[in-house]
């Protein structure tokens, strides 16, 4: 895709390259180097301040946070999708009185940050109510709250990109406007849409890291407290490494779901997908959202 | 409305703090992103390959992850100090930055490929290609999702607030102390980040009209 950008490098082009090459990974490799250098320096990879993460005890606890990361990823995931799904067919509506709530919802809570959503259902609601909830439930509800409006727009645009046709068939033939919804205009957008759908997921997963802030016990939050174990050296570094290793991992496993899906789905022909011209564009506005 | 106006001075500093982080995270983030895109379409092998590696890598990476980094483990690197704002500001522009970079490839996409074919019938070479002829016209394309880049970072600022920088997530926190009511506080803090998201989303409109393209 990039070829166009430059021509088929001659002898002197790909000598130039070359040069090029060579000085890019020697500048690449003196900034990781120099990272690398100091960590050394300062006595990060020394045995001493990974010690504590040779203990069973200390693994177990990274295990069950890792477990606590999952388990707040899996049930927002469900939860946007479905209020996803409900807010999208909600703002397709063609009355205005059903519509419009809906439209504010999605850009409202579209608007207001996650972690502002999290403080407000742990800091600020409880104590109004006069009721207490683990801070697992403000993670899980702002996050279905905010991942839920966006996967709203996302479905939304899946199905308007859908070829009119679809639509006007399916009323052809007498489906109601239920119907329609349910079983032509839903399913079609849900496939051509299925990529950017998983790569928000990856931004559900990654966002439950804000836990860490409103003191859910999650990766970060055990990663903090071991880090800063003053017996085995304040080890931050070495458990920050152990942290991004974990939640890189996760990521990179939705991030090959999503590859593996989009490539499943050019395959088959039977996707409309959105319409010819836009999918470029499209997928640069995929890119933005997925933040 | 009595806790604002009786507070107004912190509301004060923490939304100019935020703003602050946003105009200068955003600043450095498109450069970078800029830098960064423009390495995944070059001719250069070397420069492609770490340029996707960034970019794969800090995508998947939490952004509290990437602020815990800068904020506790720099520190301890003996490198010359800096302080919890310039930390933020360093790994708002490093997660950014990412985003910007595979938005403005994906506009890249959307520049007709006559173009690039002309400026290459014409003898310029990639660097010129590049600056004079294609990024122009794929800022223009990529405007809306450059903006939602660009909002989802003045939303972002507030994880910040986690790592001792006084911007608005962290009014809660300070208002707690005067016993203010934090639901309260919090929905005031809302509000401005949806005033704040509308300005943006205004400008974008402006910009849009403004640098339209015939096509």
């Amino acid at each position: 895709m990039s070829s166009v950008l430059y021509d088929a490098p001659g002898a002197k082009a790909r000598a130039r390259h070359r040069i090029f090459g060579v000085i890019s990974v020697v500048v690449i490799a003196a900034i990781i180097g120099f990272v690398v250098w100091r960590f050394a320096e300062t006595g990060q990879f020394s045995a001493a301040k990974w010690q504590i993460f040779t203990f069973a005890r200390v693994q177990q606890t990274l295990l069950q946070a890792t477990g606590a990361t999952l388990s707040a990823f899996g049930v927002a995931a469900v939860g946007s999708l479905a209020l996803g799904l409900f807010l999208a067919v909600g703002r397709l509506s063609d009355r205005p009185w059903v519509s419009t709530p809906f439209h504010w919802f999605t850009e409202l809570f579209r608007a207001i940050p996650v972690l502002i959503l999290m403080m407000l259902l742990y800091y600020g609601l409880p104590p109004a109510l006069g009721v207490k909830w683990p801070p697992y439930t403000a993670v899980v509800v702002a996050l279905i709250l905010y991942n839920g409006s966006v996967l709203a727009e996302v479905f939304r645009a899946g199905i308007e990109a859908l070829p009119k046709g679809q639509r006007e068939a399916g009323m052809a033939i007498g489906l109601r406007k239920s119907q329609v919804m349910a079983s032509i205009l839903l399913p079609q957008a849900v496939r051509s849409m299925l990529p950017v759908i998983i790569s928000q997921l990856v931004v559900t997963l990654k966002d439950t890291a804000l836990g860490f802030i409103v003191t859910y016990n999650e990766i970060l939050f055990q990663a903090k407290f071991f880090g800063s174990q003053v017996q085995y050296g304040t080890p931050i570094i070495p458990s920050s490494i152990v942290a991004g290793v974990l939640y890189v991992g996760m990521c990179l496993i939705l991030s090959g779901l999503a590859k593996l899906a989009e490539r499943q789905l050019r395959r088959s022909q039977r996707v409309a997908g959105p319409r010819r011209g836009a999918p470029a564009l499209s997928a640069a506005q995929g890119a933005a959202d997925k933040i | 409305m009595g806790t604002l106006l009786n507070n107004l001075d912190i509301f004060t500093i923490g939304f100019r703090n935020t703003v602050i982080l946003f105009l200068v995270s955003g600043f450095f983030s498109l450069i970078l992103g800029t830098l960064v895109g423009a390495m995944r379409v070059s001719p250069i092998p070397a420069l492609r390959t770490f340029g996707t590696l960034y970019v794969n890598v800090v995508r998947n990476t939490p952004l509290t992850l990437v602020m815990f980094f800068f904020a506790f483990g720099y520190p301890k690197l003996g490198l010359p100090e800096i302080d919890f704002t310039v930390s933020a500001i360093v790994a708002l522009s490093i997660y950014t930055a990412t985003y910007v970079a595979e938005v403005l490839r994906a506009g890249i996409n959307t520049v007709p490929v006559g173009q690039a074919e002309a400026a290459r019938a014409i003898g310029l070479p990639f660097t010129q290609t590049l600056t004079l002829i294609v990024l122009p016209q794929a800022f223009r394309s990529v405007l809306p999702p450059l903006f939602s880049v660009l909002i989802a970072l003045l939303k972002n600022t507030t994880v910040a607030a986690g790592f001792s920088v006084t911007e608005a997530g962290a009014i809660r926190a300070y208002l707690a102390e005067r016993g203010e009511p934090a639901l309260v506080v919090l929905l005031w803090v809302a509000f401005f980040f949806v005033i704040l998201v509308l300005i943006l989303a205004q400008l974008q409109r402006y910009f849009e009209k403004k640098w339209k393209v015939a096509r």
